[in-house]
């Protein structure tokens, strides 16, 4: 039923070339998307306590998980959550990348580390509560799904209220 | 429940590309179209008119489905945009579903249009700020990321290989041989996709489906109405969506939850009870190779751990038992965001019709099941079709 | 129950900054390809013509929005006048500091089309600008034209 004749001329192909050298007309325009998002009690007590070289989250009593990043309401009981609970700043690596390309695409250049981003259950948060954070100090490829981490920390004097405070996480024995 | 019965009685395809020259709402003018001219209807038959279409970061238009609302055929209609990530594809006709089973409308024209390449330095960039912006965009995250996050997981907890998960690309892209609009076809083996780039590993470039620009377009009718306009009205008979939280890090990745909820929901209307038999032939989710057996097994197409068995033993290919992907799949079409879920729809549709032209699977299937998925891992939505 | 935790300090109120880092490149499409040539070239105005509708459209689409029916090629080069549909006077800048001199911008109505174009009106005083006045386009010297509407440097009365 689809007629192969008619697919073929719904669309006109083109490549980057063709923009560029202006065998097709373009307009070219960057918006000024810029923001300043509220953090809120919870992000903003998570953010401080990174400053001072703490990772806090939040108990839901129901559930008995703590939240983290920490979140004024558990979204699986629909409850507000309860005690502010710190956890400890090691985990466990429940799966990982070693990423050859960045946010935008290009490729990571040679002689740069390969990006190794994991999501890493929080000793103490509960099964399956992970935060995504880089792992480091170690070989990309030799980084196994189980491996003990614990975070590596910005000086003092260089934390400014981030989850970048936390330079990366370290594997680390046992 | 109460709700009428609703078919689809027409459906239109743009071809993908990379890059195209043409406006998004071109596009969606041409899929439009060519899904009315397909079952002979005009505009003045449609009562009302949805429309999918990805965030408004890809193609910078703000506002894009009031944008678009022309080519879709919406001038002075009553008109909905409707968006969950990589899901809008089968959330489209889930959406035209309700506005004709409801009995409000008799006829409802659904479109999905994407055109990614106005965003540079790359769309993919634009998935930068699906991260939540204050705990993980600092860090720089890409979608890429996350898929392989996902995959290696998966891999993990079932003790699959890359060499297994290849597979699905090699059947794919042949497939996809036969569909008229398919971006990326090609006779590949395994080994090509283990060589291929690695992105992220344990994610190589051939395991990954295009950027792409396209759009598609089905028609729905009301029973009177479908039997009127065709002799083959395909009737939805199951819908089913279901999303999951935002907190990605805070769930296991190797099975999609979401998905089984969302699939149960589309089985127990459609009346089904052992999907693995009563299915004839799938579309299931395929922006990966690993998200096709990902998605089998939350759509208790398989047990969990058993989707690479089927595939190896030949079971989804299109003249196995139960053909997955038999259009070709993101892998081998394209992933235009929206357009590609309602590319799966139409390959159904045309299926059932016995329409599929060389990529016909054998049989005489009665029942099919496309899926989409999407968001931050988050969304599954079923539409279960039967004719 | 609702969430009762507030801050109670002003300065515990914290923001993240951050942006979408994305620039667009906007090809014109089949029609707008065509339009924007014919605007280089001819100086002309490109429109659309359904016979269903028996209009014209500006600025020219492949596609008749209205019976859906496919215009392509059915285009008619239009002379570059027409009326003024409605007006305004800006003082502001998009950034809200105050422009040097007041801008004139308006709806024009091309003549034998449906629709127009927004664009700029000069020379003339804003407090001489009657709706339905007729104005023409001034265009930019042909090697400067880039493909846009700014090779129409602004509208001017007649």
């Amino acid at each position: 039923m689809l007629d192969p004749e008619r697919i073929k001329n719904t669309a006109t192909k083109l490549s980057f070339e063709d923009i560029q050298t202006k065998k097709v007309l373009s307009f070219k325009y960057k918006p000024n998307l810029k923001y300043a998002w509220d953090n809120g009690v919870a992000i903003g007590r998570y953010l401080a306590e990174l400053k001072n070289g703490r990772i806090i989250g939040k108990r839901c009593n129901s559930c008995k998980r703590i939240l983290v990043p920490p979140r004024l309401f558990c979204e699986l009981c629909w409850r507000p959550t309860d005690e502010w609970e710190y956890l400890k700043d090691t985990g466990t690596i429940l799966t990982f990348v070693v990423s050859h390309v960045n946010w935008d695409a290009s490729r990571v250049k040679p002689g740069q580390r390969y990006h190794t981003p994991a999501v890493i259950e929080l000793d103490g948060a509960g099964k399956d509560q992970g935060i995504l954070h880089l792992i480091n100090e170690i070989e990309p490829y030799d980084i196994r799904i189980g491996m003990r981490v614990q975070a590596v920390w910005k000086p003092p004097e260089e934390r400014i209220g981030a989850i970048t405070d936390i330079k990366y996480f370290k594997v680390i024995g046992g | 429940m109460g709700l009428r019965r609703v078919a689809i009685v027409g459906a239109g395809i743009t071809k993908f590309y990379r890059y195209t020259q043409e406006t998004p709402k071109e596009l969606a003018y041409e899929a439009a179209k060519m899904a009315l001219d397909s079952c002979g209807m005009t505009l003045k038959d449609i009562d009302c008119v949805v429309l999918g279409s990805a965030p408004d970061a890809f193609d910078g238009v703000h506002m894009k489905g009031e944008y678009l609302l022309d080519g879709a055929g919406g001038y002075k209609k009553p008109y909905m945009r409707h968006f969950v990530g990589g899901g809008t594809g089968v959330l489209s006709p889930i959406h035209g579903w309700f506005h004709v089973a409801s009995g409000m409308f008799d006829t409802c024209l659904v479109v999905a249009e994407e055109k990614m390449s106005s965003a540079f330095p790359h769309p993919a960039g634009a998935f930068l700020t699906i991260f939540d912006h204050t705990t993980e965009q600092p860090l720089f995250p890409t979608l890429i990321w996350i898929f392989a996050i996902e995959m290696h997981r998966f891999m993990h907890r079932h003790g699959y290989t890359k060499e297994q998960i290849a597979q699905v690309a090699v059947k794919n892209k042949k497939n996809a041989i036969d569909h008229p609009s398919a971006q990326l076809p090609g006779e590949i083996t395994v080994q090509d996709v283990l060589n291929s780039e690695v992105m992220a590993y344990p994610v190589n470039r051939l395991d990954i489906s295009p950027t792409s620009d396209g759009a598609a377009a089905i028609v729905l009718a009301a029973e009177h109405v479908a039997r009127r306009v065709t002799e083959k009205p395909v009737w939805i008979d199951g819908v089913g969506y279901c999303l999951d939280t935002a907190y990605w890090c805070n769930r296991d990745l190797y099975y999609p939850d979401y998905l089984e909820v969302a699939a149960r929901n589309a089985y127990q209307m459609a009346g089904i009870k052992e999907p693995s038999k009563e299915i004839h032939v799938a579309e299931p989710y395929d922006p990966f190779t690993y998200k096709e057996l990902h998605h089998m097994e939350g759509l208790m197409l398989c047990r969990r751990g058993e989707s690479v068995k089927l595939l190896l033993d030949g079971v989804t290919q299109r003249d196995g038992n139960l053909p997955c992907s038999p259009s070709g799949g993101l892998l081998g079409v394209g992933n235009p965001i929206a357009a590609a879920g309602l590319m799966k729809i139409i390959e159904i549709f045309l299926q059932l019709r016995g329409e599929a032209g060389k990529r016909q699977v054998p049989g005489k299937p009665t029942c099919g099941l496309a899926q989409a998925w999407g968001d931050l891992m988050q969304v599954g939505t079923v539409v279960v079709m039967r004719i | 129950m609702a969430l009762v935790e507030r801050l109670q300090v002003t300065t515990q109120v914290g923001y993240w900054c951050g942006e979408i880092p994305l620039e667009y490149i906007y090809t014109y499409g089949r029609a707008g390809e065509a339009f924007y040539r014919t605007l280089i070239e001819k100086e002309k105005i490109l429109g659309a013509y359904c016979p269903q509708c028996d209009a014209i459209f500006v600025p020219a689409s492949i596609f008749c929005e209205r019976c859906f029916e496919r215009i392509e090629g059915n285009y008619r080069e239009l002379e570059p006048v027409g009326i003024v549909e409605t007006f305004t006077v800006l003082y502001k800048n998009i950034d809200g500091t105050l422009k040097e001199k007041p801008e004139l911008i308006a709806m024009i109505n091309i003549k034998g089309a449906v629709g127009g174009l927004l664009h700029y009106l000069k020379e003339v005083d804003p407090k001489d600008v009657k709706i339905g006045m007729q104005v023409k386009a001034v265009f930019k010297p042909k090697d400067q034209r880039e493909g846009g509407l700014k090779d129409i440097s602004h509208f001017k009365p007649l």
